[in-house]
């Protein structure tokens, strides 16, 4: 009698687990390849917070039309556990399992890059709303991406620094470990010191990751005299960079990148970080038209302001839709479809997202504007100046 | 016929996961997660031969990992396809079915190599200080990786795929699983041929009690790093068709995280427990698998496994034995020569 109790309740776990839920012919499915455990969790809740107002607001409005048909939308969201390995398995498995027509993610290179492999070998379009690795769309037809690459925000820095602080030298701390850092920086060094001579840059100072104590580069850096430091740092790094600068006496200008807009950033930093102005996707305050509408709803809605990631998904994942109604129509048999997807999304000239109107080159990567915020004193992130290419 | 029973299950094995492989019939999803799961086997067998077996404590198992995906996958992209920085294929692609096996086991080679310099200095001290001397290497391995600019640094580096395009172009077969598979099977069987050998014996009695076994004629210092050579080796086989699998190689895969879970791997089967290990690198993978519709809750479930079978089970799932010790009639079905 036991044994059978145990053996009709595995077989039914085993059923319920096979079970796939009823499939409705009208329903466009999209997978999220986000990182929902792991290191940057915050990424994945944002990335995810951001689609489900999208998904209301589409399928309370009766739904996606696509050649004069209305379509449901079903969101699908994998954790990949911010793990290269496991974007891999997450793609295939939002790909062939669950059958979806397209897939928003990964956000952070170094799993966009080979998730990208896996959606182009499988013809299936992905678009990272994050990434910023060239690699990731590179000779890649089914690959797109909504975030502008590093390469440009470098001399975007570079303009704005030399416009505001009327600078001719810079000094450059940043993270040897980390990709988006190593390569802004590089980037940054090359392009001002072809504007303003060799040894413009007067110290280029590295850190890695964990370290907390900044005191022997900054040292070298104050000790350069420069006339602004370039920080392409994350927030929790420039917080405590900000503040040993400051005690070593640096009162200049230090100017970053778009990792420094998280929420978090003024909580860390404190009063030290105001006045300082950083490149990035979008600016919350002074804001208008759509940008202003999806951040007071967002604010509203969960409760703080919209980071970029949260903003980069809301576009990445309108462009998708817009992608799927340049299709013309859905037939219903996958590998068509996708295909008409993708020739929808390439075909796509002007897109006016709220980080920016934008259109896609032949890689799949976005034309688009960047802006320089600059932090007021009651810690907001105001926009200060829009730099296009 | 008994004596070749396993050899033949396991070649049925084989050719059955190639056709399956081959006729589509299990999805690519599903090929991937087996292919990870054989991965895991490797890392976690080869791990609980220092871990287990010899009762030392090792968690750089990642780092070694790195040096055999790099080498293996700089190689291959060296000999067969064309890129940036190393220029066109220095060989025609076709042959890359043949050479990369070899390609594997260089990488294998490259991480034993690495396992002697950190064997070394390591052995001369006992416990917590090679626990800590392995930490640093998997750092230090990592920390050179991100600064050679020429492997990509910490971007990563990619082109591995073409090189199993190349193969698959040649003869179509998928390649892949069938590699994966076969390496696999040789690592547990090398593991297991040495741990049963008289030479071998010398691990388990370092484990016992290292002066007891100096005395009687084990020469202790070779056999750690002898051990651990092949424990580091492995790994690096393990990494080189990790990279192949992914097609792409970042210095962020192979942190300290990454050895850790090999760690929980090997306690969770039992130390020194051959079957255990490979038993928990299936389950393992597979709980992380069937666990996924619970999203982020999977990760208070799965740790609240591993502490209730902790607490009941504090020696693994198998404790320090062997398959064959719980069902006993396994035994009929084969025999080694052992």
């Amino acid at each position: 009698m036991k044994r059978s109790l145990v053996k009709s309740t595995l077989l039914a776990a085993a059923f319920s687990m096979a079970a796939v839920p009823a499939l409705s012919a009208d329903v466009i499915k999209i997978g999220f390849n986000i990182p929902m455990t792991g290191d940057i969790p915050k990424v994945g809740e944002s990335s995810k917070l951001s689609a489900e107002m999208l998904k209301e607001d589409i399928n309370g409005a009766g739904g996606l039309e696509v050649g004069g048909k209305k379509y449901m939308l079903e969101f699908i969201y994998e954790d990949n556990e911010a793990k290269a390995e496991s974007a891999v398995t997450t793609a295939l498995k939002l790909i062939e399992k669950d059958e979806v027509l397209a897939m928003i993610g990964p956000n952070s290179s170094k799993q966009a890059v080979p998730a990208g492999q896996v959606a182009d070998d499988n013809e299936t379009v992905m678009i990272s709303p994050w990434s910023t690795n060239p690699d990731t769309t590179l000779d890649r037809p089914w690959v797109f991406r909504a975030a502008f690459l590093d390469p440009f925000q470098g001399p975007v820095a570079v303009d704005f620094a030399a416009k505001r602080f009327s600078a001719k030298t810079a000094a450059v701390l940043y993270d040897l470990s980390n990709d988006y850092s190593k390569g802004l920086a590089e980037i940054f060094k090359a392009d001002f010191e072809g504007k303003f001579g060799e040894g413009s840059v007067k110290a280029f100072e590295s850190h890695g990751t964990k370290d907390q104590d900044f005191s022997a580069q900054l040292t070298t850096i104050i000790n350069a005299k420069p006339d602004f430091i370039f920080l392409p740092d994350n927030y929790n790094q420039v917080a405590l960079i900000v503040k040993q600068a400051n005690q070593l006496g640096w009162s200049g200008p230090i100017m970053g990148a778009d990792a420094w807009g998280s929420s978090e950033l003024m909580e860390l930093c404190g009063d030290l970080c105001k006045g300082y102005y950083f490149s990035t996707h979008y600016a919350a305050k002074g804001a208008k038209g759509a940008t202003k509408e999806f951040i007071d709803r967002y604010t509203a809605k969960y409760g703080e302001v919209p980071d970029d990631v949260a903003a980069l998904t809301w576009d990445a994942t309108r462009i998708v839709l817009k992608g799927i109604q340049q299709a013309g129509e859905l037939t219903g048999k996958l590998s068509k479809d996708r295909e008409a997807i993708r020739d929808g999304l390439s075909s796509i000239t002007k897109f006016d997202g709220i980080t920016g109107s934008m259109s896609f080159d032949e890689q799949g990567d976005p034309v688009k504007c960047a802006v320089v915020v600059k932090i007021t004193d009651e810690g907001e992130f105001e926009f200060t100046e829009s730099v296009c290419p | 016929m008994k004596r070749y029973n396993v050899q033949i299950i396991l070649a049925v094995a084989l050719a059955i996961l190639a056709y399956l492989a081959q006729e589509e019939i299990i999805g690519k999803y599903a090929l991937s997660v087996l292919m990870f799961m054989g991965i895991n086997v490797i890392l976690s067998t080869s791990l609980n031969l220092v871990n287990g077996y010899m009762g030392e404590f090792s968690c750089g198992h990642a780092g070694f990992m790195a040096v055999g995906a790099y080498v293996s996958s700089v190689l291959g992209v060296m000999l067969f396809a064309k890129d940036k920085v190393f220029g066109p294929a220095l060989l025609d692609p076709s042959l890359s079915i043949w050479v990369f096996p070899l390609i594997v086991i260089i990488g294998g080679i490259a991480a034993a190599l690495a396992g002697l310099l950190v064997a070394i200095p390591s052995f001369k001290t006992r416990g917590d200080y090679l626990a800590i001397i392995t930490i640093a290497a998997n750092y230090i391995v990592i920390s050179v990786v991100e600064n050679i600019d020429t492997i990509g640094g910490a971007r990563g580096f990619m082109g591995m795929k073409s090189v199993v395009k190349a193969m698959g172009k040649t003869i179509d077969m998928p390649w892949m699983p069938i590699w994966v598979f076969i390496f696999t099977i040789l690592s547990v069987w090398i593991i297991r041929r040495f741990i049963s050998s008289t030479f071998g014996k010398g691990v388990p009695a370092i484990n016992q009690d290292e002066i007891a076994a100096e005395i009687m004629s084990v020469n202790t210092n070779k056999m750690k790093m002898v051990a651990f050579m092949l424990s580091s080796g492995l790994a690096g086989v393990a990494g080189a068709l990790f990279a192949y699998i992914l097609g792409y190689v970042n210095p962020g895969s192979f942190t300290i995280l990454k050895s850790t879970e090999v760690l929980v791997m090997v306690y969770l089967g039992g130390m020194g427990s051959l079957s255990g290990s490979v038993l928990s690198a299936i389950l393992f993978t597979l709980l992380l698998e069937a666990l996924r519709p619970l999203q982020i809750i999977k990760w208070v479930v799965v740790p609240f496994l591993l502490i209730l079978l902790m607490q009941f089970r504090p020696e693994g799932i198998m404790g320090n034995r062997e398959l064959p010790d719980f069902f006993p009639r396994l035994k009929r079905f084969y025999a080694f020569k052992d």
